[in-house]
């Protein structure tokens, strides 16, 4: 009894001289898309300053709930918040990083951005109204290929998920059937097809579906070698899923550091604009200075040495405007 | 006489009854917070409309528990109709037909079973079974049953694999070391002599299985398969890859569809309005009630029939 008293005693010291000889530390919560590459970020910035950052990716809602809480030093969410949202709960909110949804297909013999599609034939498919690939809608803006006389299986997410909610509010942005019918959101009550769970239960699904359609983001198309399409973007020309495109819809994303960036990168006017892509956004307590000036410094951080790290986990960073545009923002909220 | 006690043994009783009442605690407890955090779905939408509507869209903010409940059911029942059978031909091949030096092998593998974390039966099923399902089994199940009235419409539709069947077949697989294992401890104590009696005067082993070891035994084969049951409607990993959570009611067996379970699984994180994240929250204090009364009924069904054989 004795000595299991003064083990535990032992214990609780050291217990109690690792708590306070602990690093600083940046506690976050939120999103889970952007996870891999804040951990990567995390891992470079405490080597480079010995400060911790900690993210638990618990999702983009539980995100926004923690921070309007005020139990975390920032909320991350895969979804812009709007602006008059952020002044009820007295919340800053800045894009960090850039992702892109691709649509996926399987068909036999058609390779990595043959298959042209436009906003009307993807919407008509996810409606289910165009149920062969040799639909007429599909044959005229591919010419070139032939395609199979088979049933689409089309594939979605069955969890909700920011994928989900940038490509619904592109379908929705472009399509009024689609609007009206199923409307946006990060879980939708979808009329076709079936529901994979995650990134990777969709790119399986599609993988081992012959005649099958999915999205998912871009990191998971690369990553699986799945089938990308090219798509036709606002500016009329059709364009393929990849870094430069997706920073040209960043350029050209209509991102207003007084509206809090709220901005989706849908359907953006730039000529080789990837047109279904969003940023990730980072939520702060506008009255905790302490807090922001530590998160700040991170993001700062990462901005300046994080994209080359960003990219190899086939994420897109900010171009350099947007960043500029963002410490912007941060200077005139008086953090910095 | 209290006086009396050693103080030892007093303290004793004390820390095991407070350790026996946070059980009951920790039920309520869990319980009032369903209630509390449910509150704002059942005064919009009620408590007995959310059960019995089929409608579940997070984008017009409708819900209801149809579907999930139905998912729930089909594959809780169907697992069982696969497990029951299997676990106990199981139990009874290890206990009385084979040979001692397998016993051991073949006890340890199913206690192993029970060990795999569901996770990784939720990866095979989604990575092996679901194609497997979909190429091989559920094409000849359809080519064999489909044209039968009434039961082929279990299986219309175009296999995917990603199911009600399939989903079925993972659960009763994790179920299956569960009533196996208390099977075969419920069939090990049935006394020898009485074994023996039956085949001195002549009986095959199939009979004193049928005749002496199965009417010995058969509540603890039942509280195996009630556990069994509570734990296929709990069961949430295995299952939420493979079905792909889609709230429809539907005949067939071939559609993707919706468990109470899944439903949480794939919808928690990302459940951002007020309303969505309270009728999932009203979602898990149905299944609360739910696995409360099948086992409440489950364990008074045991209750009469003991004593019945008591008497």
């Amino acid at each position: 009894m004795k000595t299991g008293l003064s083990l535990l005693m032992a214990l609780l010291v050291t217990l109690s001289f690792s708590v306070a000889g602990a690093d600083e530390i940046i506690n976050g919560a939120g999103a889970t898309f952007p996870y891999p590459v804040y951990a990567a970020w995390a891992y470079d910035y405490h080597k480079a300053t010995g400060i911790k950052f900690n993210y638990q990716s618990i999702g983009s809602g539980g995100g926004q709930r923690q921070i309007v809480g005020r139990t975390v030093d920032f909320g991350a969410s895969d979804d812009p918040v709007k602006p008059d949202a952020l002044k009820k709960d007295s919340l800053l909110q800045f894009p960090a990083v850039i992702g892109g949804v691709v649509p996926v297909v399987n068909i036999a013999g058609i390779k990595d951005g043959q298959l042209r599609l436009d906003s009307d034939t993807l919407c008509g498919i996810y409606l289910g109204d165009i149920k062969k690939w040799n639909d007429a809608k599909l044959s005229v803006i591919n010419p070139k290929l032939k395609l199979p006389d088979s049933n689409i299986t089309v594939v979605h997410r069955s969890d909700g998920s920011g994928t989900t909610a940038i490509f619904t509010n592109y379908l929705a942005a472009v399509c009024p059937a689609f609007k009206n019918n199923v409307g946006e959101g990060k879980a939708v009550k979808w009329p076709a097809g079936i529901g994979g769970k995650g990134n990777e239960g969709v790119a399986n699904y599609v993988k081992k579906t012959p005649n099958s359609i999915g999205y998912v983001e871009f990191a998971y198309a690369k990553q699986n070698k799945l089938t990308y399409t090219q798509l036709k973007n606002k500016a009329g020309n059709f364009v393929e899923p990849s870094f430069d495109s997706f920073e040209d819809a960043a350029d050209s994303g209509d991102f207003d550091s007084k509206k809090d960036f709220y901005a989706w990168l849908n359907n953006t006017p730039g000529k080789t604009s990837w047109p279904i892509a969003g940023a990730t956004f980072i939520l702060l307590a506008k009255e905790k200075k302490d807090s922001n000036v530590k998160t700040v410094k991170f993001f700062d951080w990462a901005f300046k040495n994080g994209d080359a790290k960003a990219k190899e986990l086939v994420y897109v960073p900010l171009p350099k405007s947007l960043k500029d545009k963002v410490r912007g923002y941060w200077k005139a909220n008086g953090i910095q | 006489m209290i006086q009396k006690r050693n103080p030892i043994d007093l303290l004793f009783s004390v820390i095991t009854a407070g350790a026996s009442f946070m059980v009951i605690l920790l039920v309520i407890g869990i319980f009032a917070v369903l209630m509390k955090e449910s509150s704002l779905s059942i005064e919009r939408f009620g408590f007995i409309k959310f059960i019995i509507t089929n409608e579940w869209n997070p984008v017009t903010e409708v819900f209801g528990a149809a579907a999930s409940i139905f998912g729930t059911m089909v594959t809780t029942a169907i697992a069982l109709m696969i497990a029951i059978p299997i676990a106990i031909g199981i139990a009874i091949f290890v206990t009385e037909i084979a040979p001692d030096f397998m016993k051991g092998p073949i006890g340890a593998a199913i206690e192993l079973l029970a060990a795999i974390p569901s996770i990784i039966y939720g990866m095979w099923g989604l990575f092996t079974l679901a194609p497997i399902m979909s190429k091989y089994i559920e094409p000849q199940l359809q080519k064999y049953l489909g044209n039968i009235p009434l039961l082929g419409a279990l299986f219309e539709g175009t296999p995917m694999g990603i199911d009600l069947l399939t989903a079925s077949v993972i659960l009763s697989i994790m179920i299956i070391p569960f009533t196996a294992s208390i099977s075969r401890d419920a069939f090990n104590l049935t006394p020898s002599v009485v074994k023996e009696s039956a085949y001195a005067v002549g009986a095959t082993q199939w009979e004193v299985v049928r005749d002496v070891v199965l009417p010995y035994s058969k509540m603890g084969v039942f509280g195996g398969i009630v556990l069994s049951l509570g734990r296929a409607l709990g069961e949430t990993m295995a299952v939420a890859f493979v079905l792909g959570n889609n709230h429809q009611i539907t005949a067939s067996l071939f559609n993707a569809a919706a468990t109470i379970t899944v439903t949480l699984a794939n919808e928690f994180t990302e459940a951002d309005k007020d309303v969505y994240l309270s009728s999932l929250f009203h979602l898990a204090l149905v299944l609360f009630m739910m696995s409360f009364i099948v086992l409440a009924a489950a364990k008074f069904l045991l209750f009469k029939a003991e004593r019945r054989s008591n008497v």
